[in-house]
């Protein structure tokens, strides 16, 4: 048997060794941030997983602990994390509110005692985080998602939504957002979020309009890779289930275009918007009447010279 | 009771002569400070994470401590040979599984007392509000739990032969309650028979400890449980914990100690 200091020398030996060898590896795969590296080198694909769990965990947060255990999602579809950023502003909003109390009716009527006396112990109402400043307890599972899966997109939607718009917290927005168009340059989700802060924190139309027009450009290069395209499809009537969030996504860009270039005075590019927005929006009729009023002003004799 | 007391007096100098609530009350501490550290999007008002992470934390370590200490307490006195001086004193065997079961309970209390004393004092840096009611309740709760399972382990260190494996079967089991027992009535709903009224015997029988976690309402900042329901499901707990200490004394009154 060698003494022991030479044993422990001879592990110094091998550990500095492996050290000299794993380091230049570590090195070879290092594209981002050491912490970025460290977590792709442990976890793999794995923290996408995770990241969908921590993503998941800011759902729970925001309802507030009152959220289906894998048992009931079973018995029910999940709740779409969509609801998030969209409850409270969009045209739809009382359907949807609607469908999402359905949805999240998922615990029913009590099966026994020991299920009646049991929800006395855990959160078995649905509520949201409504009050001035909750909302910033979803962040850090969003932040941590954000971490673990850079590609999720929906992440850094959610967290600059609730930012800018609850928390007043408008640069980390902007930081946030455009770390997550550093990791997804062709996003335009990202961008379409970005060209809402700009136009409703620092209102300013026009860097928000450069942003809507790149990120419809974004949408319609990506639609043009499909075959069929998303718009083709929705004017079949096919599969429309499937491709409700890339047309969601489109006409909030063009509806926000429509806006914009309406309150500045283009109203022939207004009218474009709106001619795009007719052929995809859930209700046209509506659409249609703001059609009519930009058609109306159009032929009328201008008053003032539209300015841009 | 002088006697049950002076047994469990003994457990509970155990406890602090032990390193097992220093090493992981250290390691609470040092995971929960990390976590507080962390800037998120600059708000340092963000607290619930936290709340979270540090109950999470304290739920396992006060699992670890009470199922580690009750289950060496009888193996470690006949190994020892303890037992039998002890038993001439003379202490019956009854007080020695209650003196016992009173030492292991007294000294997780203390310890839930220290964590619950941490999490507050994090939590009110950041809300700049107490919330003494509910974690006096979350503690409560915890420490019903807490009796059930020491009362468990001890019934399974008089069947199982090692503490070693007495701890693992007691907390795979106590662990399959927690997440799983409240959720059995959902699957036998959907079995045929004779499976759904197995399972569901199963459901009734199994003591629901589900129910002692309050670690939801407390992170949430959701309204306190009411006193009567808290009063029964200490009642509840009270029974448990009574059935497996009696089954404790029926195994263990007639066994050979040598």
């Amino acid at each position: 048997m060698p003494a022991p200091c030479y044993i422990l020398a001879l592990l110094l030996t091998l550990c500095f060794t492996l050290a000299t060898s794993l380091q230049l590896r570590m090195h070879s795969i290092s594209t981002g941030t050491p912490s970025d590296d460290m977590l792709k080198a442990v976890l793999g694909d794995g923290r996408r997983m995770f990241a969908n769990h921590y993503f998941v965990k800011a759902d729970v947060y925001f309802h507030s602990g009152y959220y289906p255990s894998i048992f009931e999602q079973g018995a029910k579809a999940p709740a779409n994390a969509r609801h998030m950023v969209e409850e409270h502003h969009d045209e739809g909003g009382d359907h949807d509110e609607h469908e999402h109390e359905k949805a999240m009716d998922f615990l029913g009527q009590p099966k026994d005692w020991i299920d009646r006396f049991g929800r006395h112990f855990y959160s078995s109402t649905h509520s949201h985080l409504d009050k001035p400043g909750e909302a910033r307890e979803i962040l850090p599972w969003l932040r941590l998602s954000a971490d673990l899966d850079p590609q999720r997109i929906e992440t850094y939607t959610v967290a600059a939504y609730w930012l800018r718009g609850h928390l007043g917290k408008v640069d980390e927005a902007e930081q946030f957002l455009r770390e997550g168009l550093r990791a997804n340059p062709t996003s335009y989700e990202i961008l379409f979020e970005l060209g809402m802060l700009y136009s409703e924190n620092h209102h300013d139309s026009s860097r928000a309009r450069n942003l809507w027009e790149l990120a419809l450009r974004r949408w319609q290069d990506q639609d043009a890779v499909n075959r069929p395209s998303v718009l083709q499809r929705w004017e079949e009537s096919k599969d429309v289930g499937d491709i409700q969030p890339d047309i969601n996504i489109y006409l909030k860009i063009i509806t926000q275009l429509a806006l914009l270039e309406e309150g500045q005075g283009d109203l022939r590019q207004a009218l474009h918007y709106r001619e795009l927005e007719v052929k995809v929006s859930p209700l046209p009729e509506l659409v249609q009447v703001e059609i009519d009023k930009l058609k109306q002003k159009l032929a009328s004799p201008p008053i003032s010279a539209p300015t841009k | 009771m002088n006697t049950i007391f002076a047994l469990a007096q003994v457990v509970i100098k155990e406890l602090y002569r032990r390193k097992d609530f220093y090493v992981l009350f250290i390691l609470t501490v040092l995971i929960t400070l990390l976590m507080a550290s962390a800037s998120i999007f600059h708000d340092d008002k963000i607290v619930r994470y936290l709340k979270d992470i540090c109950l999470l934390l304290i739920w396992i370590s006060a699992l670890v401590m009470a199922v580690g200490t009750a289950a060496r307490q009888i193996p470690a006195e006949r190994e020892n040979r303890t037992i039998f001086p002890l038993l001439a004193k003379p202490v019956s065997r009854a007080q020695v599984i209650a003196g016992k079961f009173l030492g292991c309970w007294l000294a997780s209390g203390m310890a839930l007392v220290v964590f619950y004393l941490f999490l507050g004092l994090v939590c009110a840096s950041r809300e700049h509000e107490w919330h003494v009611f509910i974690y006096l309740q979350a503690l409560w709760l915890q420490w019903v739990f807490l009796a059930v399972i020491i009362a468990l382990v001890l019934f399974g260190s008089v069947i199982f032969a090692a503490p070693s494996s007495n701890a693992t079967i007691s907390i795979v089991v106590v662990i399959s309650i927690w997440f799983l027992g409240s959720h059995l009535n959902t699957v036998a709903l959907q079995q045929a028979e004779p499976m759904r009224s197995i399972i569901y015997t199963i459901y009734f029988l199994i003591p629901h400890l589900e129910w002692y976690d309050i670690r939801d309402l407390v992170v949430h900042n959701r309204p306190l449980v009411s006193g009567t329901i808290c009063g029964l499901a200490t009642l509840y707990g009270a029974a448990y914990t009574g059935v497996f200490l009696f089954a404790t004394w029926l195994c263990f009154r007639r066994k050979p100690l040598n």
